[in-house]
């Protein structure tokens, strides 16, 4: 996979993970993809939630140790 | 504007006093859809957090200008960034101190009624997830039914009314939330009873509640009678305290009945319901009145906040004590069930002593709403 940018939120609570997402996302052109790892359990839900209702993709999400990661391309 | 934080305790005066409030809830729709505070004449608007981050101003006309409003979300921290995001739009605001979980975790206690010879009985209200629990208190010494995992809020309450606690005991092996009377007793040297039949897998000691079992609660005596009643898990049991009330577990609700299924033995537990509502509880007096172990919905508390009626108008009124035909009562019960309570499985464990989660999962096992009825 090809990753523009990682963005690490570990350590972050609800609602910092979504907010450096977005900005992280509106950042990035349409088509390239967003790693991004979180700690925070929310972000399990309301990552996928976010970037459904912008129509951005999930390309993939894993949990290892406690790190949620998930690969986002912009629509 | 003015941004304001909220408890829950406060939210909890708004539901008690049937005030008006519109809420915000910047959860995810599922699990607003899910969960969310009840209360009589409380108004919603569900909006996710972040479907706002680039501003409020297009829902601010959704929101009524006329009556207090709270943001709500799971923990607190969204809630607190909408809300700030709303007082800046020049809307007063509030959240909720601790979102959701918060909500979840907050007991009011409400006084039943005094007792003979100064004995007062207290129900403890978990508005957020419908568990009542209850303390009976007599000339220094208190006992505790049904308690939940909050264990400060039954000891300092006793501590308050200078009564030691004594006697601690659950109705039945609960699937729905975790029980604090293990711990209230570790904490107070307080007795913890349990009915042996529900409690094969426990791996601490108890004291078995068994049918006839009676204690006494005071110097002078308030007594609590134990009553098989199975049907829910094997074990229920139910409790009379000072011959007039009817504390009924997992068994009879107030506008509902227990479900047989949480144990996994749905078809064999239904005659046990069956015989428990419609043979040993008629042999009761109607004057009883019920206290139940839970609520399902906001309009079975009374308008002082309690959750309780005389045994004779659940006899005229609650539908599952109204089915003539066995078949179709077996139906009832066992087809076509409400999903049953989040992790309800590790619930048992964790309150059979199998396994101790840590506190934020212990929160997380007992999110969402109860379901430990049929209707």
């Amino acid at each position: 996979m090809n990753v523009t940018k990682v963005l690490d939120a570990k350590g972050l609570a609800c609602p910092m993970p979504i907010v450096r997402t977005k900005k992280a996302v509106d950042a990035i052109e349409s088509g390239q993809v967003l790693e991004v790892h979180v700690t925070d359990k929310g972000a399990i839900a309301d990552i996928p939630a976010w970037a459904a209702s912008g129509g951005h993709t999930i390309l993939e999400h894993t949990e290892e140790d406690g790190v949620l990661k998930f690969w986002i391309q912009k629509i | 504007m003015t941004l304001t934080k909220w408890t829950a305790a406060e939210v909890a005066k708004k539901v008690i006093n049937n005030e008006e409030l519109f809420i915000l809830d910047v959860r995810n729709a599922d699990a607003f859809a899910d969960w969310k505070i009840e209360g009589h004449q409380f108004e919603y608007l569900n909006i996710p957090y972040f479907e706002l981050l680039d501003g409020v101003e297009e829902i601010l006309a959704q929101i009524p200008t006329d009556k207090p409003l709270l943001v709500v979300c799971a923990k607190e921290g969204s809630s607190v960034m909408i809300a700030e995001m709303l007082t800046e739009a020049g809307r007063d605001a509030g959240y909720l101190e601790g979102g959701m979980k918060s909500w979840s975790e907050y007991l009011e206690p409400i006084k039943v009624s005094d007792l003979t010879n100064g004995g007062e009985l207290y129900q403890f209200v978990r508005l957020g997830k419908g568990c009542l629990s209850y303390m009976v208190i007599s000339n220094g010494e208190a006992a505790i039914v049904d308690a939940t995992r909050m264990t400060d809020v039954f000891i300092n309450f006793a501590a308050s009314k200078q009564a030691k606690i004594t006697h601690i005991f659950d109705t039945h092996l609960h699937a729905d939330h975790i029980s604090g009377g293990r711990q209230i007793a570790a904490q107070t040297g307080a007795t913890y009873y349990l009915p042996p039949k529900d409690a094969e897998e426990v791996v601490f000691d108890y004291a078995p509640l068994v049918d006839g079992t009676e204690v006494k609660i005071g110097t002078t005596t308030i007594a609590i009678q134990a009553i098989y009643s199975p049907g829910h898990t094997i074990g229920s049991t139910s409790f009379i305290v000072d011959n007039h009330y009817l504390l009924t577990g997992d068994i009879l609700f107030i506008d509902s009945i227990g479900r047989p299924d949480l144990a996994g033995l749905a078809q064999d537990w239904v005659r046990d319901l069956r015989e428990t509502l419609y043979n040993r509880y008629r042999e009761l007096s109607n004057d009883l009145i019920v206290l139940p172990a839970h609520f399902m919905i906001i309009d079975e508390l009374n308008a002082n906040g309690t959750v309780s009626k005389p045994l004779g108008d659940l006899f005229a009124e609650n539908h599952g004590l109204n089915i003539e035909d066995e078949e179709a009562f077996r139906s009832m019960v066992t087809d076509n069930l409400p999903p049953q309570p989040n992790a309800y499985q590790e619930i048992r464990q964790v309150n059979m002593g199998k396994i101790t989660p840590s506190g934020e999962e212990q929160t997380e096992m007992e999110i969402g709403p109860n379901r430990c009825a049929v209707r």
